[in-house]
């Protein structure tokens, strides 16, 4: 750790920070249907839509009417998805005529794109077609994420109501959640990113010639560079707001044309979490409590900060048995040191690790460098990170809704420990709500670890596992913990694209994503039809130091009681053989 | 106060005898079916058992010692947690036994009619039905809960209250309740019996303290979802740990795959066991609780929402203010000395045998020197109070009228005497009904000499335990018929927050209702049969024993010592109850963290030699490692018996404070002391050479 560490990480959680007021409260302005200053331009084609649609904006829906709303819109959205892959190469824009996906990796990625993990088991620029891109993935980018958020706003209106049956509309919550904050916001970061050199066009490939011819692995000689190129900016943009993180590229933001320049990379990592991190404001706005929203956002920052400061010192630390050769792994003018593999040496330790921990922290996935070769501690992070459920911002919405259900467990037993009948924001926390909110902390865990272990038994999943030992185990683990949390990173260094891992992982995808969704719009519900209790002295405050540690605390030791055994086996025992020589 | 139990020490061998054969009979799997989390408890001991045997014929997966150490342990955890409720329900068994003695089997005198000189057959209790009605003379048992239709006596209801101070009971009103068991010491009642044979109170009071009808409160059925998650995700946790290891041994080359015993013990010191083994003897023990206090819950529920009380409502007479006015003050009008205005209402008050009357003569003597003079001596004629006059007072001779009463009456008496009110008193008049208190005015023929104020008394110490009560976020309300002015002043005296004036039935359910509707929970204690509207409406309801039959059927608890502050003790106890669940739960789930750094290392150590590191407790094997974590797992629940049967102590405090205050004790305690305790059971285990 460093004072070049130190600063670029202050700088990046003290921009978020000034960022999170004015977006989360033009956000609620969104959600309260007021004025926002696009309306002039955006308004007409928006009740088009609903015209056209025959949807009826003013007509609130009870909560399972949301939730029957949400999952045939979703379930449509995966199989066009899934219909687009596979119909390609009969579709235009295919200019470098790509076949059709496989069935197995279609599923998986309609499923992914869909629950907004973005989880890749495919390489982008040479499986899908520019249509598949731009209609099928780029589409599910903005809507998968404006799902999330829709999801949340209804959770917002069960604490703001009280004995209402009804959440808002899902078609209005979707629609305006595009128009009004993806797309404006996509639109700017686009710009700026064309602005930095990303590629945004429909030409095919471009043809390099190299300077000195090379030999492929069969022995081949290469005179020539294909430079795949297209409509990456438009992507990029959504792919990081939208916490999606499937990349147009197979390497992800590590990619020059994905990642172009340092001010590309700081504004990509900052849009990563601005979404996430505004939309905490936005809920203290909605309820009226602004103390609440911070209060949230504090915990998640108890969590996050330390994260990116262990990360960061991890890997500068850099590695021990290099240090025992005599490698020179000290920070200098030349070098930024520390454990440089799998890293871009433009990018460095700090945005790495930067990087790392808000993509996993948030449900993003998008990466800058390898995770799977980070120190074995460096990589528990973000490991960990996703595993504590996606709660520390988490994706857009679904990390706030994840966060509340944590805050609903939370409130419980702070409740129980001062005498009081639990109540978060004025509504009593009963029998039900605990048992969805536990739900939706019980799901991603069954998601992740059952299949690791059949992956671990299973000859077709062992077969994927190139690196054996304690680090193939990790791998395994982390690619369960990215699909299990809808994050989509991964570990790499795992044969993912094969049938029993596509079908395996799309399992854990979709049933993460939704047996979440229904239980928070049960629990939405619920708390709607409920009164709300005024405060007194005996009212248990949400808005102290103590609660948010408490609160942060519950997540910690949900997640580090659920996964230390796992995690002993995978990246502590590689650190302490790696540590040990 | 004698309390109605003498139950108070802890290992009183009459309840731990029992509970002991209890701890066995409750192993029973459907007994341990309603408590999923020893359920998984009792799964495991029935494996390892099953292990246990298999590796006396050598096919063991481990030593057979060491299964059956951790098999022995395991079954001991149940009995513990066995041990807790039986414990419990003994404490409350020997309650309801000394209760069930009075319900010994007594004649009765059952009439033919509704009537003191009518006939009666003496028949046997049980077979009296609602609707009898029976005699019952001086010296006789009261056969069955009833109202009282005719006749007045003392009661010695000390089987029921603990009080041994006879009860006056008599026909109307509200003291027309006598309960089954209870005797009569004096005079006789006839009595219309209102509850069948086994639905009476003393019934009702039985099978609560025996637990037989105690119910899951909502806090509770939420409080074992949570726990039955927990214990999924464990179960999860260590299931899939068999093949993570079968993977790792794979890979590593060498060592051993977790055994399931060890797979099995790391479950069942990762469950919630602590909370889930002392759950049941914690909602027995509150219920315990209030019974020691002198107060009957229908229902559990009732005394969870107690700790949930926002609003407080209380009737000021009785409650707040002593029953009676006292006078406190005479203002004589201008011209008048003081002396002379407590000389003469003095005389006027001499044979008011009214406690208003004789309070002033009291002040009088005490504050003017003024003696009680012999009314034989002067020549006097008293004039009684009536309703139709409003006054009282005494006739000196031919010339002297002394009149006291309320003002108007007195205002009205001298101007037909052609006197006028002079309009300085009319300002002392106001200032008194400002500051709570009734102006009684003196009058000297046409001349009115001045005003007495008569004062409510508020209760001493009754502003502190208000205080008290604000501190815990309850509102206190004063339910009163007089008027508002006179209601403010008295709320402000006695600290209340707020006041309800001029109350009547209607207004005071209209106050409830809007009190609910705005969220808040109410309380309110009461004993009129004008009350059972209200206390119906409450959430919580405490009726004085004392009061109505309707009062207590309205309400959802009885107070048998009828001492309308008792909600405070009742509020206390309901959270009393959450907070030790909440913390046990916390201290439960603050253990496990303990017992990974034990188990974990000592499971995998043959696999990567490098885990040894977690070892941080430096425990002696890999054996004596996990049986000590399950040991101290065991051994805990009986550590905590008492704090679950007697609580965590309750103290008005702020939430937040509370709240940090018990994560401290029971979160950092919870991480902190299983270090300390493993560690000493495996040096115990050494030491023995057992490890």
């Amino acid at each position: 750790m460093n004072w070049d560490n130190f600063i670029q990480i202050s700088l990046y959680v003290l921009v978020l920070l000034l960022l999170v007021k004015p977006l989360g409260i033009y956000m609620a302005r969104v959600y309260e249907g007021s004025s926002v200053g696009l309306n002039r331009w955006i308004a007409p084609f928006e009740n088009w839509l609903y015209r056209v649609s025959g949807v009826k904006p003013e007509q609130g829906m009870g909560w399972k009417e949301y939730a029957v709303a949400l999952m045939l819109f979703n379930i449509l959205g995966l199989v066009a998805v899934y219909a687009i892959q596979r119909l390609q190469s009969m579709l235009p824009l295919n200019p470098m005529a790509l076949a059709a996906v496989s069935p197995d990796s279609a599923f998986n990625t309609a499923v992914s794109f869909a629950t907004n993990t973005n989880w890749q088991g495919y390489g982008g620029e040479s499986t899908m077609s520019y249509l598949t891109q731009m209609l099928a993935l780029t589409v599910q980018n903005f809507v998968s994420a404006a799902t999330g958020m829709a999801v949340l706003v209804a959770l917002v209106r069960g604490f703001i109501q009280r004995e209402t049956k009804t959440l808002g509309n899902f078609w209005v919550d979707l629609v305006r959640s595009t128009l009004y904050i993806l797309i404006p916001l996509s639109l700017i970061l686009a710009v700026v990113l064309v602005s930095q050199g990303m590629p945004q066009t429909f030409d095919k490939s471009a043809k390099a010639v190299l300077v000195q011819p090379t030999k492929d692995g069969s022995g081949n000689l290469v005179s020539e560079q294909m430079i795949a190129l297209g409509s990456v900016a438009s992507q990029i943009a959504i792919k990081q707001l939208g916490t999606n993180g499937g990349g147009f590229f197979n390497a992800n933001s590590a990619h020059p044309y994905e990642n172009p320049t340092p001010l590309a990379n700081f504004l990509e990592v900052l849009a990563i979490l601005l979404i996430p991190a505004a939309l905490c404001y936005t809920f203290g706005f909605m309820v009226k409590d602004r103390r609440q929203g911070w209060a949230i956002l504090a915990a998640m920052l108890v969590i996050f900060i330390p994260c990116i400061f262990l990360t960061a010192h991890f890997e500068q630390k850099g590695n021990p048995l290099f240090s025992s050769l005599g490698i020179d792994q000290k920070a200098s003018a030349f070098q930024s040191g520390g454990n440089m593999e799998g890293k871009e040496a433009r990018f460095g330790i700090a945005d790495s690790a930067i990087w790392a921990v808000a993509t996993t922290s948030a449900s993003n996935g998008s990466v800058n460098a390898m995770h799977d070769s980070y120190m074995p501690l460096g990589g528990l992070v973000p490991l960990w990170l996703m595993e504590l459920g996606e709660v520390v911002f988490g994706g857009v919405g679904s990390g706030l809704y994840g966060m509340i259900a944590f805050v609903i467990i939370a409130v419980f037993i702070a409740g129980l420990m001062i005498g009081r009948t639990p109540e978060y924001l004025g509504k009593k926390i009963g029998a039900f709500e605990i048992k969805m909110a536990a739900l939706v902390a019980l799901i991603p865990h069954i998601f992740i670890l059952i299949p690791t272990a059949l992956t671990l038994l299973l000859p077709a999943g062992k077969s994927s596992i190139f690196n054996p030992g304690a680090h193939g185990f990790s791998e395994v683990l982390y690619a369960f913990s990215s699909a299990a949390n809808n994050n989509g990173s991964a570990f790499a260094g795992l044969g993912a694209n094969t049938a029993f891992l596509n079908i395996t992982l799309g399992i854990a995808m979709y049933f993460a994503r939704y047996w979440l969704i229904i239980p928070i719009l049960a629990i939405a519900g619920s708390l709607s039809a409920k009164k709300i209790v005024p405060v007194s002295q005996g009212t248990l405050p949400t808005h102290t130091p103590l609660f948010v540690f408490f609160l942060a605390m519950v997540v910690l030791v949900v997640g580090a009681l659920t996964f230390f055994p796992a995690l002993a086996l995978g990246p502590i025992v590689e650190h302490l053989m790696l540590t040990a020589g | 106060m004698k309390k109605t139990s003498q139950i108070t020490s802890l290992f009183d061998p009459t309840i731990v005898g029992p509970a002991c054969v209890d701890s066995f009979r409750k192993l029973d799997p459907r007994h341990q079916i309603k408590n999923p989390v020893m359920f998984v408890v009792l799964i495991g001991s029935i494996l390892t058992t099953a292990l246990y045997v298999q590796s006396l014929f050598g096919h063991g997966e481990a030593a057979s010692g060491f299964i059956l150490a951790i098999s022995l342990w395991l079954w001991f955890t149940i009995l513990f947690a066995n041990f807790a409720e039986a414990m419990a329900e003994g404490r409350g068994k020997a309650q309801a036994a000394s209760l069930r003695k009075t319900r010994k089997d007594t004649p009765a005198k059952k009439l033919i009619r509704p009537a003191y000189e009518a006939e009666y057959i003496t028949v046997s209790a049980t077979t009296l039905r609602k609707g009898d009605w029976v005699l019952v003379a001086a010296g006789d048992l009261i056969p069955m809960d009833g109202e009282v239709i005719e006749g007045i006596a003392s009661v010695d209801e000390s089987a029921i209250t603990g009080e041994s101070a006879p009860v006056i009971r008599e026909s109307g009103g509200d003291r027309s309740a006598v309960t089954g068991g209870t005797k009569v010491l004096s005079d006789w009642l006839v009595v219309r019996i209102i509850s069948n044979p086994g639905e009476s109170f003393l019934d009702h009071m039985i099978a609560m303290v025996e637990g037989a009808r105690r119910q899951k409160t909502p806090n509770e059925i939420a409080l074992t979802i949570l726990l039955v998650v927990f214990t999924l995700i464990f179960l999860l946790v260590t299931a899939t740990l068999l093949p993570f290891s079968i993977y790792s041994v794979t890979a590593a080359g060498h060592g051993q795959v977790i055994t399931v015993t060890v797979l099995v013990a790391l479950l069942v010191c990762l469950i919630p066991t602590t909370i889930g083994g002392l759950l049941p003897a914690i909602g027995i023990a509150g219920m315990d609780r209030m019974i020691q206090a002198n107060v009957i819950a229908t229902s559990g529920r009732a005394v969870e929402a107690a700790g949930d009380v926002d609003v407080l409502l209380l009737d000021k007479t009785g409650t707040i203010t002593l029953g009676n006015r006292q006078a406190v003050a005479f203002l004589p009008a201008q011209g008048v000395t003081i002396e002379a205005l407590a000389d003469a209402v003095q005389l006027s008050s001499l044979s008011d045998e009214t406690p208003e009357g004789r309070s002033i003569v009291v002040l009088a003597k005490q504050k003017y020197n003024i003696r009680e003079r012999n009314i034989h001596e002067i020549d006097a004629k008293f004039v009684p109070f009536t309703a139709q006059t409003k006054m009282s007072g005494v006739d000196l001779g031919e010339d002297r009228q002394i009149r006291k009463g309320a003002v108007e009456a007195i205002e009205n008496y001298v101007r037909q005497q052609g006197g006028i009110f002079p309009e300085d008193l009319k300002k002392s008049v106001e200032s008194i009904s400002r500051a709570g208190g009734t102006p009684l005015a003196v009058a000297e023929n046409e001349r009115v000499l001045g005003v007495v104020q008569l004062k409510d008394i508020v209760k001493g110490g009754i502003k502190e335990r208000f205080a008290q009560l604000r501190r815990m976020g309850i509102k206190t309300i004063m339910i009163t018929g007089d008027n508002p002015l006179t209601a403010a002043s008295i709320a402000a005296e006695a600290g209340m927050d707020d006041f309800l004036a001029q109350a009547t039935p209607e207004a005071k359910l209209k106050l409830i209702r809007e009190m609910q509707a705005g969220g808040r929970l109410v309380a309110m204690t009461g004993d009129g049969t004008n009350d059972a509207p209200a206390l119906a409406q409450a959430d919580v309801a405490v009726a004085m024993h004392t009061g109505t039959q309707a009062a207590k059927e309205a309400g959802n608890m009885v107070d048998l010592d009828s001492n309308p502050t008792k909600l405070i003790e009742v509020v206390e106890i309901g959270k009393q109850l959450l907070i030790t669940r909440g913390s046990l739960t916390t201290f439960s789930i603050a253990n496990d963290v303990s017992k990974y750094f034990a188990i974990i290392p000592a499971a995998f150590v043959g696999t990567y030699p490098a885990l040894g590191a977690l070892n941080i407790m430096h425990l002696a094997t890999p054996q004596s490692a996990v049986l000590s974590a399950v040991i101290f797992n065991a051994i805990i629940i009986i550590f905590l018996i008492p704090l679950s049967l007697f609580g965590v102590p309750y103290r008005p405090m702020p939430a937040s404070r509370l709240l940090r205050d018990n994560l401290l004790v029971y979160g950092l305690g919870g991480i902190v002391a299983p270090f300390i305790g493993i560690k000493l059971i495996d040096m115990g285990l050494v030491a023995l050479h057992l490890a």
